[in-house]
């Protein structure tokens, strides 16, 4: 589905080189040789390397590095705040990079505004005037661009403070004049560098709240940069994980918190609190032996759980629709029985869940129970998959396996 | 001792050159300036004393209470600014010297003002360019620690005695804080400021005109107060060539050792510095 949409902006093999002799940088990077050994030789810096993505219209693209990974730089070569040495930025069908200065105006005028980590805002201005800034320099008529800006304010919610200055207001409040600011342009891509990382951790998260309560109302394409991890999980929707220059990886949170590419991101990730991240689509196991009723009686329901060695199995209707479980023991006695249908045996008030369900969710649920968790199709009822108990607590605790069964025999010898 | 190199000698060659070369240009400005001087004055002098006191002392009551003129509040502001302004100007009146102040006050008004359309846009570029800085402030070094009489002498030379060598005397020596106090502020209008212009597409101009001047503004105004009061310190120097004025009063008694004329006359400077400063300076705090 996400691959339908339009690329917004694409970054090809962009390069940027600090320093005087940059074009013999640029020839020793082509061959090959270590940052290091160019900044021996020629006393220039790398500063983003051959970076490559594209970002899709409506996304919020995060990218994360710790500072002097060039995450700040790079974001100033999308609309050429820092002129890139090599390499190519497309910003819908044209490159940015081989634009004149009048285009260049233009296309930051009216396609890409920028959220700054300082704010940025004109102290002897009142904040409906900044908010108006970015239309002001377009030449928008005063009355148009007031409109817009108090248009602005209002979502972000500075509705009432239009006449205030910035030096009266906390730094939260600033942010989102900043924002404001951004949001008059009207503009197609939102580039916000490190925008809430001078903010307090409480007053941040109600801004990445809000944030995202507007790109829900608004669907920009945003270009986030942080060296927060959990902010990028919180608002990204694909993270780039940067380092030195070069993009390690590029996936969503939960692709990059499962599958690490480098050792680098696995120790970045390893702090990360995966209880909210890890959802019930990663941890479940696809179940291939099901008991579908009415076809399936007793009898070829205990062979099923006797050939794959279960004493458990849930249970499907005809439409495949998840109905609830049935036991060993009672599939046992309905034979003795010899009834023909499995229903008495069904215990269908079993908690299920949803794909999108995360640990933290689901934790609560697996108390009192000794069954696997069912993950069913929101829409079809189908069932999708299982998730055992113990995955489900290793994820929570992060215990290995191996330090899991060495608790359980402690518990044993006790 | 024997000269090895004659740098003066090369100097003078260089402003013979230019006074015979440019004779058209010095006329020029020699007729602008004493034009401008002499019908400021006559201006000044014809309008009664007490009208001209009642005026200034408004302005500085306004200047120094602002918002809050009307109210009570403005009274402690600026009503003591005002009673001093009142009262100095009287003083100066009742020591017959009211025409030599007028004289000075023009002088000074009509130097600082060209200081200030030279030094401003000096400033701007010295902040803009690198390049310029360089070249620029050795320039104002040498313009100020050169002392002051040294550059009378081509005054003379190139406007005669009179009134113009005065006000390119003094314009020469108030000149450099009207640039470098324009260029600090405009260098310390921070950067992010400056980028977030730049982010939002503004062009050079516009980030100048709407970023860098309004907030260099309260250092500009700095600059102007330097400049109007290193104009005024001026006066007497510029008096020896022929500036008229409460200067030219000082001068006089220095010639005649007249201790009562000397006093007197430094005492109308003293008033007239303190009301031209606090009113620059309060306008500069707002």
């Amino acid at each position: 589905m996400a691959d339908k949409r339009k690329i917004k902006i694409k970054v090809e093999d962009l390069t940027l080189i600090f320093g005087k002799r940059k074009q013999e940088a640029h020839s020793l990077l082509e061959k090959g040789i270590s940052k290091e050994e160019i900044l021996k030789k020629t006393k220039c810096t790398v500063g983003v390397n051959k970076v490559n993505f594209e970002i899709k219209e409506g996304e919020i693209f995060v990218i994360m590095g710790l500072s002097g990974s060039g995450k700040s730089t790079l974001i100033r070569c999308l609309n050429r705040l820092i002129e890139p040495t090599s390499g190519k930025v497309f910003f819908k069908d044209h490159n940015i990079t081989r634009e004149t200065n009048k285009e260049l105006l233009e296309t930051r005028r009216t396609e890409m505004s920028m959220v700054f980590q300082k704010f940025g805002l004109l102290p002897h201005r009142t904040i409906l005037e900044n908010a108006a800034f970015g239309l002001e320099i377009r030449g928008e008529e005063k009355l148009v661009r007031e409109e817009r800006a108090i248009q602005a304010l209002e979502t972000v919610g500075l509705k009432g403070y239009e006449h205030q200055y910035p030096s009266a207001m906390s730094g939260g409040m600033q942010q989102r004049v900043g924002l404001a600011r951004a949001l008059a342009n009207d503009p197609e891509v939102l580039l916000m560098d490190e925008a809430f990382s001078a903010l307090d951790p409480l007053i941040k998260s109600d801004m990445q709240d809000e944030l995202l309560e507007i790109q829900n109302k608004l669907h920009k394409t945003i270009v986030f940069i942080t060296h927060d991890l959990d902010e990028a999980i919180k608002i990204g929707d694909r993270i780039a994980i940067m380092k030195d220059g070069v993009i390690e990886q590029i996936g969503t949170a939960e692709e990059i918190l499962t599958g690490p590419a480098s050792e680098y991101v696995e120790a970045f990730v390893e702090k990360v609190d995966r209880k909210t991240i890890i959802t019930a689509e990663t941890l479940m196991f696809k179940k291939n032996t099901l008991v579908q009723m009415p076809k399936d009686g007793p009898g070829v329901s205990i062979r099923k759980m006797r050939s794959i060695g279960v004493d458990v199995l849930p249970v499907e209707d005809e439409n495949r629709k998840f109905l609830g479980y049935v036991w060993l023991q009672d599939l046992l006695e309905l034979e003795k029985d010899k009834e023909i249908s499995v229903k008495k045996a069904l215990k269908p008030n079993v908690p299920s869940v949803y794909k999108t369900y995360t640990v933290e969710d689901m934790l609560p649920l697996i108390t009192g129970i000794k069954y696997p968790l069912a993950v069913i199709d929101e829409e079809t009822g189908k069932l999708l998959g299982l998730i055992s108990q113990t995955s489900l607590i290793i994820e929570a605790t992060r215990f290995g396996k191996k330090e899991i069964s060495e608790l359980k025999e402690q518990a044993n010898d006790m | 001792m024997e000269k090895l190199i004659d740098l003066g000698k090369y100097i003078e060659y260089g402003i013979n050159k230019l006074e015979e070369n440019f004779s058209g240009l010095w006329g020029a400005i020699d007729d602008l300036i004493s034009w401008t001087v002499d019908s400021m004055n006559d201006v000044f002098l014809a309008i009664p004393f007490y009208i001209i006191i009642v005026f200034i002392a408004l302005g500085a009551y306004y200047a120094n209470a602002g918002k809050s003129a009307f109210k009570k509040e403005g009274l402690k502001k600026g009503g003591g600014m005002a009673v001093f302004v009142i009262l100095g100007l009287l003083l100066i009146f009742a020591m017959g010297y009211w025409k030599e102040s007028i004289q000075t006050t023009t002088l000074v008004l009509v130097a600082s003002v060209i200081a200030l359309i030279f030094g401003i846009p000096l400033g701007i570029v010295a902040a803009r360019s690198k390049t310029a800085d360089v070249i620029i402030r050795p320039i104002l070094d040498l313009m100020q620690t050169m002392p002051a009489f040294v550059y009378l002498i081509p005054a003379i030379f190139f406007f005669s005695v009179g009134n113009t060598p005065g006000v390119i005397a003094t314009v020469i020596f108030s000149l450099p804080p009207a640039v470098r106090l324009t260029s600090l502020g405009i260098k310390n209008v921070p950067s992010d400021v400056i980028e977030a212009g730049r982010a939002f597409g503004a062009t050079e101009k516009q980030i100048l005109f709407k970023i860098q001047l309004p907030l260099a503004k309260p250092t500009i105004l700095a600059g102007i107060n330097q400049v109007i009061l290193l104009a005024l310190s001026m006066v007497v120097i510029a008096s020896m060539v022929g500036a008229k004025g409460l200067g030219s009063i000082v001068y006089q008694s220095i010639q005649q050792n007249d201790i009562a004329k000397g006093f007197e006359s430094g005492v109308g400077i003293v008033i007239l510095a303190i009301i031209l400063d606090r009113i620059t300076q309060s306008i500069a705090k707002k």
